[in-house]
C-alpha cells in the first residue's frame, strides 16, 4: 500500500487532534480507527446501554465479543473481564473516542499540577514526579482546544484557577436549580464557587447550535450535536484538506520496525478482516492509555524484543485515572429541574494546599442521574427491594443532590498494564492485564473530599447525607485513563520525551493521555487536546518536507 | 460467556418456542416457558409490588427479561433455569405451592428466604427487575413510560411548559 507521511492509531481527543494538525501541514496523514463512526442519530437515549450505565452493552463500543481484558486482584486472582464490565476500565472505541460521549468537563490543569513532585515531595512507594513541562508551555495549546474544539463556562470567580490569556468562548448554559441552592451554601462556607467549563455550546458555535439541555447527556451523542468533540470539530477539518484518510473498523496489531530500530508503518486488520501494512514515515500511537501501551508492548522486534520503547520496562507502568468519591445529599424539597447536563457548580479550593495531603480536587455536582441510577442511591437504611423501596424512589429521585470529584492519584509503578500470557482478543492478540493499585494516600485524599462534599451538602439544607468514599482493590483508570507512557527527560523512568517522542524511535510517538505525568485534580480531556496540540506544533516545526528530524 | 452446546440448545429452545409461539401459543415467552415466566412474575412483583402504580409484571419487566435472554443476557439463561426452580422447591417447602399460586404474603414470605438462600440469584433478578421497571421503555419494560411518570418526570420531554397542568385548577 502507497506509503504516507503519518499513521495516527486512534481517532479519539486526541488523534483527532493530530490528524488535524498535521493534514493542514500538508504531511499526508492515515487516521485508523477501530470502531465506527456515529452521529446524532446514534444517540438513542438508553438509560440502559450508554457509555455510563453499560448494562446492556456500551453504546459506542468495545463490543463484549472477543474483547476481554485480564484484571488481577490484591489477592493475585485474575479475572476475565467484559468491556460493558465496569473493571475493564473502558472508554469507547469509536470516532471521536471518548469525545463523542463524554460529559464535556473540560477543565485546564493548575501549575502545581505539573509539579507534583517540587511541591510535595513524593510519598514513599509512590512515582509521583514533576512532567518535564509546565503549564506556561501547555497554556497557548489550552487556549488553542478551548476556541477550536469549543468551551463554555465562567470561571472568573476561581481565585485558583491557572494564569490564561483569553476568557472562555462562550458564556455558561444558565444556572440549574442544584446550582442556585448549591452556590449560597458555598459562599457562606468561605468557598469559590464558579460555573464548569465544558465542550459543550451554550450559544451557536462553530456552525452548531446550543445544547437543549435533555437530562440524557453524559455517555452519550449529543441529539443536537451541541457537544463538541473530535468528530465534529477537528476530524471533518482534517478530512476537508484532502490529507487524511480516516479508516474505521481497523485494528492495529503492530508498529513495524526495521532493522535499524525505526518504524516502517503499521500493520493492522482492517473492516473486511484482512491484514494490511500501511507503511508511513512516522506513527504516533493515540489509543488512550490502556490500549497505547498494548500496541507499543505488542509491537516486538529484533531490537524491541519487549516491545517499542520498553527497554527500560517502562511501558505500561504508572496506570492512573481518578479516584472519585464524594456525597449523597437528600432534600425535603424538589432540587431536580430536568435541566440538562445537570453538572454546573464547582470548586477548586481543595486541590492544593491541604497541610498533611499530597494534592486533592475538583469538586462539582454531579451529572442528571436516569431513574435507573437513583435505585441503588437511597438512603442508608433503605430496604433495597420491595413497596419500601418503590416509595423511596418516589420520595427521593427528584430530592437528592451529588457532589464528587476527581480525586487526584498518587501513582505508584505497581499500577500496569502487561500482556496476558494466555488470553487473546478476536484478532488473536494478547490482551491487557491490569494490576496493582495508586499509592495508598490516594485514598486518604479522597476520604477528606468526601468529607467536604458532605459539608457543602449539610451546609445547603440536606436532610441527611451518605457518603461515598471507597478503597478499591484495582487502579480506577476508565474513561480518565493516564500514565502508561510516562513523559520525562531520562529514559530509564519514562518512555517519551517532552515532545511526545518515544526515547529510542525517534519516528514513534505517543500522543494522548497515556503521557501524562500526573493527571491532575480535574477531568483530563482538555489537557489531552491541549498537549495533542503542542505536541503536533513541534511535531509540524520538525518536520521537514519528506521527514522527520528529530 | 456461554459454550456452543448452550448456544445450539438455547438457540434451538428459543426457534421452537417462536415458531409454536405462533401457531399454538403455548408459551408467550421467547426463552422462558409460562410456567417458568409465572414463578418468576410472582418474585418480580415482590421485588416491585403494585399501589398505586404498576408491579414489575404489570409494567412490562417479564418481557424485557424474557427479551434480554435472547440478547446481552444469554450468559443468564441457565442461572434463571436453575434458580427458577430452585425458588419453586423452596416454595414448596415453606408454603406447599408453587410460588406463582401463593398469595402475597407467603410470595414475600419465600422472597426473603430466597435472597437468604441463594443471594446470587437474588441479587440478579433484583438488578433485572430494577432495569426493566426504571429503564428506557424500548427494551421491552417501563410499559408506556410508567416508571417515568410515577417519578414526575415529563413523557415526552417537554421544555419550560411542564410546569402547568392545564387539565386542574379554576375555570375562571
Amino acid at each position: 500500500m502507497k506509503g504516507v507521511n503519518a499513521v495516527i492509531i486512534g481517532a479519539g481527543a486526541a488523534g483527532g487532534i493530530v490528524a488535524k494538525e498535521l493534514s493542514t501541514a500538508g504531511l499526508s496523514v492515515v487516521l485508523l480507527e477501530r470502531g465506527a463512526w456515529y452521529t446524532a442519530h446514534d444517540c438513542r437515549k438508553d438509560d440502559l446501554r450508554n457509555q455510563r450505565v453499560t448494562v446492556l452493552g456500551n453504546a459506542f463500543g468495545p463490543e463484549d465479543d472477543g474483547n476481554p481484558r485480564i484484571v488481577v486482584s490484591s489477592k493475585g486472582e485474575a479475572h476475565e473481564i467484559l468491556p460493558s464490565e465496569g473493571g475493564y476500565n473502558n472508554n469507547a472505541a469509536c470516532v471521536g473516542g471518548g469525545t463523542l460521549s463524554y460529559g464535556a468537563q473540560a477543565w485546564r490543569f493548575m501549575p502545581q499540577d505539573f509539579r507534583m513532585r517540587s511541591t510535595y515531595g513524593a510519598p514513599e512507594g509512590s512515582s509521583l514526579e514533576d512532567w518535564p513541562i509546565s503549564y506556561d508551555d501547555l497554556e497557548p495549546f489550552y487556549d488553542k482546544a478551548e476556541h477550536e474544539i469549543g468551551v463554555s463556562g465562567d470561571v472568573s470567580t476561581d481565585p485558583f484557577k491557572a494564569p490564561r490569556k483569553r476568557d472562555l468562548p462562550m458564556p455558561p448554559l444558565p444556572p440549574n436549580k442544584e446550582f442556585d441552592i448549591l452556590w449560597p451554601a458555598a459562599k457562606r462556607l468561605g468557598l469559590h464557587p464558579f460555573h464548569v467549563p465544558m465542550l459543550r455550546n451554550s450559544v451557536p458555535y462553530n456552525g452548531r447550535g446550543p445544547c437543549m439541555r435533555c437530562r440524557w447527556c453524559c455517555g452519550f451523542a449529543c441529539e443536537v450535536d451541541a457537544k463538541n468533540g473530535s468528530q465534529n470539530t477537528v476530524i471533518p477539518t482534517a478530512l476537508a484538506t484532502g490529507n487524511c484518510d480516516l479508516r474505521t473498523g481497523c485494528m492495529a496489531r503492530e508498529i513495524l520496525i526495521d532493522d535499524r530500530g525505526r518504524a516502517r508503518g503499521v500493520r493492522y486488520i482492517d473492516a473486511q478482516g484482512e491484514e494490511v501494512e500501511q507503511l508511513s514515515d512516522i506513527v504516533i500511537v493515540s489509543s488512550a492509555a490502556i490500549e497505547s501501551a498494548r500496541l507499543l508492548l505488542n509491537s516486538k522486534s529484533r531490537l524491541s524484543p519487549t516491545g517499542v520503547g520498553n527497554r527500560y520496562d517502562q511501558v505500561g507502568r504508572n496506570l492512573q485515572g481518578h479516584h472519585y468519591t464524594g456525597a449523597t445529599g437528600y432534600f425535603d424539597l424538589e432540587v431536580y429541574d430536568d435541566l440538562g447536563p445537570g453538572t454546573s457548580i464547582a470548586i477548586c479550593d481543595y486541590n492544593h494546599g491541604t497541610p498533611g495531603l499530597h494534592g486533592g480536587g475538583m469538586l462539582a455536582n454531579e451529572f442528571t442521574r436516569l431513574p435507573y441510577q437513583t435505585v441503588d442511591r437511597l438512603p442508608e437504611g433503605t430496604r433495597g427491594w420491595g413497596l419500601a423501596h418503590k416509595q423511596a424512589m418516589r420520595q427521593w429521585h427528584k430530592r437528592t443532590i451529588v457532589i464528587m470529584g476527581p480525586t487526584q492519584q498518587i501513582p505508584s509503578t505497581n499500577g500496569r498494564v502487561t500482556l496476558d500470557p494466555r488470553v487473546r482478543d478476536k484478532y488473536g492478540m494478547p490482551v491487557t492485564r491490569i494490576e496493582g493499585n495508586v499509592h495508598p494516600h490516594t485514598f486518604e485524599i479522597g476520604d477528606r473530599q468526601s468529607e467536604r462534599a458532605a459539608a457543602w451538602l449539610k451546609e445547603a439544607g440536606a436532610l441527611h447525607v451518605s457518603s461515598m468514599s471507597w478503597h478499591p482493590d484495582t487502579v480506577s483508570a476508565g474513561q480518565h485513563q493516564a500514565g502508561t507512557c510516562r513523559m520525562g527527560n531520562d529514559p530509564r523512568g519514562s518512555v517519551v520525551n517532552k515532545f511526545c517522542q518515544v526515547h529510542d524511535v525517534d519516528n514513534v510517538f505517543v500522543i494522548d493521555g497515556s503521557v501524562h505525568v500526573t493527571n491532575g485534580g480535574f477531568n483530563p480531556v482538555l489537557t489531552i487536546m491541549a498537549v495533542a496540540y503542542y505536541a503536533s506544533d513541534a511535531l509540524v516545526r520538525n518536520w521537514k518536507g519528506s521527514r522527520f528530524r528529530s | 460467556m456461554f459454550n456452543r452446546r448452550e448456544i445450539l440448545t438455547g438457540g434451538a429452545a428459543a426457534g421452537a418456542v417462536l415458531v409454536s409461539g405462533c401457531l399454538s401459543r403455548s408459551s408467550q415467552g421467547l426463552v422462558l416457558s409460562d410456567k417458568e415466566a409465572g414463578t418468576l412474575a410472582a418474585l418480580c412483583d415482590q421485588i416491585i409490588p403494585a399501589d398505586e402504580w404498576p408491579s414489575a409484571s404489570e409494567a412490562g419487566v417479564l418481557t424485557f427479561i424474557d427479551r434480554q435472554l435472547t440478547g446481552p443476557y444469554r450468559r443468564h439463561r441457565k442461572a434463571y433455569r436453575t434458580g427458577i426452580e430452585e425458588l419453586n422447591k423452596l416454595a414448596q417447602l415453606r408454603i406447599g405451592v408453587d410460588l406463582g399460586s401463593g398469595t402475597a404474603l407467603q410470595q414475600l414470605d419465600v422472597a426473603r428466604a430466597l435472597e437468604q438462600q441463594n443471594p446470587a440469584f437474588f441479587g440478579m433478578v433484583r438488578q433485572h427487575t430494577m432495569q426493566g421497571y426504571y429503564g428506557s421503555p424500548r427494551h421491552g419494560g417501563n410499559k408506556d413510560a410508567v416508571a417515568y411518570r410515577m417519578l414526575g418526570l415529563d413523557v415526552p420531554l417537554l421544555r419550560g411548559r411542564a410546569q402547568f397542568d392545564l387539565t386542574t385548577g379554576s375555570k375562571s
